[in-house]
């Protein structure tokens, strides 16, 4: 528990109106979108300013309170369920877009701003700010930096990483530090731009974060192409990669997904098909077009039974909305959803996606599986009911076999969601325990009490043997 | 900590649809609420989580549930836009009512429900007798809204510009209307009977609504029935959790009903429309197999007023694809008007389009508001328990609406017309307020 002397400073840092305590409260702060157990924390804070999180930082490292920051709670991985002993810092009022910057390409904004706002923001401006988590209508950029989030341009345009230029925030003693530059290239320091990116609230406090901005590409052309086998369209994902095209979007959905897809949006898909590749080439008008021809061509040669191009912008945003539905449709037919996010070369997508089917049969559970087939990151999505504990058993050994199946093909555990609490315990699988001690001891170094979102990323026994006699 | 364990068993009865939200938190998109402040308990899967608590009974009492629980528009932006399809609506309003009748209704509420709203007559007689004495407390603003502010400084009114009650309130004229005639040379009878219900707000304060309607109807060849004695449709006490008088009220007008012959009923307020549609057959306390078979089958009757006109009474003449290019050619820019999508229209009932098309068919210039199906922050009595919210809400509102350039605002729900006028006179902008139906009955009679 904090004690009132404490809780009595934070609401003289914040105002009132602004630290909540009641337990009705606590519960609503006390889950992410991930299927774990949830954590009430003691108290939540919603700064407004700079300098509020930096007096915020400064008490909790005095009086060693733990702090979990949390944007709008989308969190795949349990990374924003709290601490019982700690706080929660909101970012609900940080939310301004300090500066967009036509000239140099660059965007300043605060951690709270919706990513789908920033987005519209400089579409406005002709700009373009490509990463597009499937959340991002509610998602913070604080959130997708903090978990370096993907989204379904992840092939061409990469991830959230890839846009990070520079931030602010405080570390774990409440010392405000800069880093990157408003730059294209940046050579100073070290890359702790690159460190913080997915670090998941576990290195410091994002405070400023300046985002990367591109020209808008002039033009796209989406497609359809359907399959009689899902191994014929995954065959064909990796043989697009293998021709050197590089699509912006290359989405498999199998029929599962399809079928649940077309009953909820009628959107005409052929529920017959066993899977469908939704594919868009951008940029330059000539490109596209030559593109798009060999892309048609590859899908034909690798067994399409049938390809459409999307003739107008409605065509287009049809088949898009059809894919965003995707989580939703599956998320209709049962009470849990678990969606994975383990991660393979693209050139093992084939073998990954009949591992899948596999898993499916032998635990005896629905597995939907759709997602960011070109850039080798599946999405299985187990449905279940959480109550029913016999199935759940079942689920949770699926997934481990998940993520021995990705590791053993050489991927990795999450493309996009991180590690959190979800993936903690198998963080060791990936990549070895020495990785991990390296990781704690960073971290240690960094923050001597384990104040900032403990439990995350590195397991929860840095408490014990690596931190004593550190601090 | 044993009644809370009875609230927790009360409370069970949600379960199966409280287990359907994943907690992927897309509602905090559009939450109009939550958008304001920015805290879990405001929007709907922080209320879903609450509910499962007390299912879970881990709460020592159930207040602090209870007043987050109220704390909400109701106006469904959130279930419209749920993937997982949670009916937040329902949930919202049976846990209301669980919780009402486990802690019982405060003695002002008990007093207006049970007393006034339960019985439609005195309803009518009190509310008249209010109208009489309303000049004494309340003044004329003389603005585009028509609205009054109090005279003097009052805790109740605060500081809003409110429309006042009507001189004449429309049940009080039914019987000089000539009802169901059919104006003679403009299109032959539909053969369509509509049964109009009237609604409070409309009936006592946009009584222009009721007549206009009814012009309009008549003018198209429907068959018009008005029953006598109509009262509410119980929103506003099953808002508050008044599972009662709302059943009572529900009875009263099947009972009413019984009587009339008619293929649709038609309101002209949006929250009527959607509590009859969606709420009489679900909300009501264990039916007899009878009475849900009436209430099923009045939900499929009943139809928005523009919805019926556009869809049913004549489409080829509402839907002319033409209209709008003629209507911009008119090059008459005083009649810009912009449309306001009510939530329970457009969100409850899928109605979008319809009042567009009759707001042209009026030979209106439309110009779209940004965030026009955004709620205006009436919310029925959110209204008044959180006016300052409310407010806020409604000033964005306001402000959409004036950026484009319009002399008037049109919207198909009088309680955000109520609303909409209260924050345009607040910002003393000269912008009407009115129905669509309004604008296509002076197009009628313009012509």
């Amino acid at each position: 528990m904090i004690s009132q002397s404490i809780l009595s400073e934070l609401k003289r840092i914040v105002g009132p109106e602004h630290l909540l305590t009641e337990r009705e409260d606590m519960l609503t702060y006390s889950y992410d979108a991930a299927v774990l157990d949830s954590q009430m924390p003691c108290a939540a804070v919603m700064p407004g300013t700079t300098q509020e999180i930096g007096k915020i930082v400064s008490l909790c490292h005095e009086n060693r309170i733990p702090i979990t920051v949390r944007g709008s709670g989308t969190n795949l991985s349990g990374g924003t369920i709290p601490e019982a002993a700690g706080i929660v810092l909101l970012t609900g009022r940080l939310n301004k877009i300090l500066e967009i910057n036509e000239l140099d390409m660059y965007a300043v904004v605060q951690p709270g701003v919706v990513t789908a706002t920033l987005a519209a923001a400089v579409e406005k401006k002709g700009l373009f700010y490509p990463p597009d988590p499937g959340s991002q209508a509610v998602s913070t950029l604080g959130g997708n930096v903090a978990e370096n989030a993907g989204g379904l341009r992840g092939l061409k345009y990469g991830v959230t990483k890839d846009y990070v230029m520079g931030l602010h925030f405080f570390d774990a003693r409440g010392q405000y530090v800069k880093t990157g530059s408003r730059t294209v290239k940046c050579a100073t320091g070290y890359n702790i731009t690159g460190l913080m990116t997915g670090s998941e609230g576990t290195l410091g406090i994002l405070d400023e974060i300046i985002l990367k901005l591109i020209p808008a590409p002039k033009a796209r052309q989406a497609m359809v192409a359907v399959y009689d086998t899902m191994d014929a369209a995954s065959e064909t994902v990796a043989g697009i990669i293998a021709a050197h095209i590089v699509p912006a979007t290359l989405e498999i959905l199998d029929n599962f997904t399809i079928r649940a897809v077309e009953d909820y949006s009628h959107a005409g898909l052929p529920v017959d098909a066993a899977a469908l590749l939704l594919i868009e080439v951008d940029g330059h008008p000539a490109v596209v077009a030559e593109e798009a021809e060999k892309v048609e061509a590859l899908c034909r040669k690798m067994g399409a039974t049938n390809i459409k191009r999307a003739e107008t912008d409605e065509e287009r945003d049809k088949i898009w909305s059809a894919r965003r539905s995707a989580l939703s449709a599956l998320a209709r037919l049962k009470p849990t959803l678990i969606l994975e996010d383990a991660t393979v070369p693209r050139s093992k997508i084939p073998e990954m996606v009949r591992a899948l089917q596999d898993i499916s049969k032998t635990y005896r559970i629905d597995i939907g599986t759709f997602g960011h087939a070109g850039d080798g990151n599946l999405h299985p999505t187990i449905l279940t009911d959480r109550r029913n504990t016999e199935e759940f058993k079942r689920v949770e050994e699926a997934i481990e076999e998940i993520f021995d199946k990705a590791l053993g093909l050489g991927g990795t555990l999450s493309g996009e969601h991180g590690t959190g609490i979800a993936k903690a315990p198998f963080l060791e699988k990936e990549t070895g325990f020495s990785s991990i001690l390296f990781s704690r001891q960073l971290r240690a170094a960094l923050d001597p009490h384990n104040i900032l979102n403990p439990g995350k990323i590195t397991g929860v026994s840095i408490n014990d043997e690596h931190q004593t006699g550190q601090n | 900590m044993a009644q809370m364990n009875e609230l927790a068993t009360l409370v069970k009865e949600l379960e199966e649809q409280l287990v359907i939200c994943t907690r992927c938190g897309m509602c905090q998109s559009v939450c109009p609420l939550f958008e304001q402040t920015h805290k879990e308990a405001d929007v709907a899967r922080g209320k879903l989580a609450l509910l499962s608590g007390l299912m879970e009974n881990i709460f020592a009492d159930p207040d602090g549930v209870n007043q987050r629980l109220n704390k909400c528009l109701l106006c469904g932006s959130c279930a419209a836009n749920c993937p997982s399809g949670v009916n937040v609506m329902e949930i919202f309003i049976k846990a209301r009512a669980i919780l009402a009748e486990y802690k019982g209704l405060s003695p002002v509420k008990r007093l207006i429900f049970k007393r006034m709203l339960a019985n439609p007559k005195t309803f009518d007689a009190l509310t008249k007798w209010a109208g009489q004495f309303q000049n004494l407390f309340i003044k004329n603003e003389a603005n585009a809204q028509g609205t009054s502010c109090a005279r003097l400084v009052s805790p109740l009114l605060s500081n809003r510009h409110f429309l006042p009650m009507a001189k004449n309130p429309f049940h009080e004229t039914l019987a000089d209307l000539s009802l169901g005639k059919p104006v003679a040379g403009y299109r032959p009878d539909t053969g369509l009977r509509a049964l109009f219900f009237t609604g409070c707000l409309i009936d006592k304060i946009f009584p222009n609504v009721a007549h206009a309607s009814v012009r309009v109807l008549t003018h198209h060849g429907v068959a018009l029935t008005i029953p006598q004695g109509q009262g509410c449709c119980g929103i506003p006490a099953l808002a508050s959790g008044d599972r009662e008088t709302f059943t009572k009220l529900v009875d009263y007008h099947l009972d009413l009903f019984k009587r009339e012959k008619f293929d649709v009923l038609i309101t002209a307020c949006a929250t009527c429309t959607s509590t009859i549609k969606k709420l009489w057959p679900t909300i009501y306390k264990n039916p007899t197999s009878g009475v849900k078979k009436q209430l099923d089958r009045l939900s499929e009757k009943t139809m928005d007023i523009n919805q019926f006109l556009v869809d049913r009474v004549n489409p080829d003449f509402f839907k002319a694809p033409s209209r709008d290019r003629e209507n911009n050619n008119k090059g008459n820019p005083s009649e810009l008007v912009t449309y306001h999508d009510p939530c329970h229209l457009k969100k409850s009932l899928g109605v979008a389009e319809q009042p567009r098309q009759i707001i042209r068919a009026a030979g209106k210039k439309l110009v779209e508001m940004e965030g026009s199906d955004k709620c205006c922050g009436m919310g029925g009595s959110f209204n008044l328990y959180h006016y300052d919210i409310s407010a806020s809400i409604g000033n964005l509102k306001q402000k959409n609406i004036a950026d484009t350039g319009c002399t008037t605002v049109a919207t198909g729900c009088p309680a955000c017309m109520m609303q909409i006028s209260d924050m345009l006179a607040k910002q003393k902008r000269n912008i009407k307020v009115c129905h669509p139906i309004e604008l296509y009955a002076q197009s009628l009679d313009e012509n």
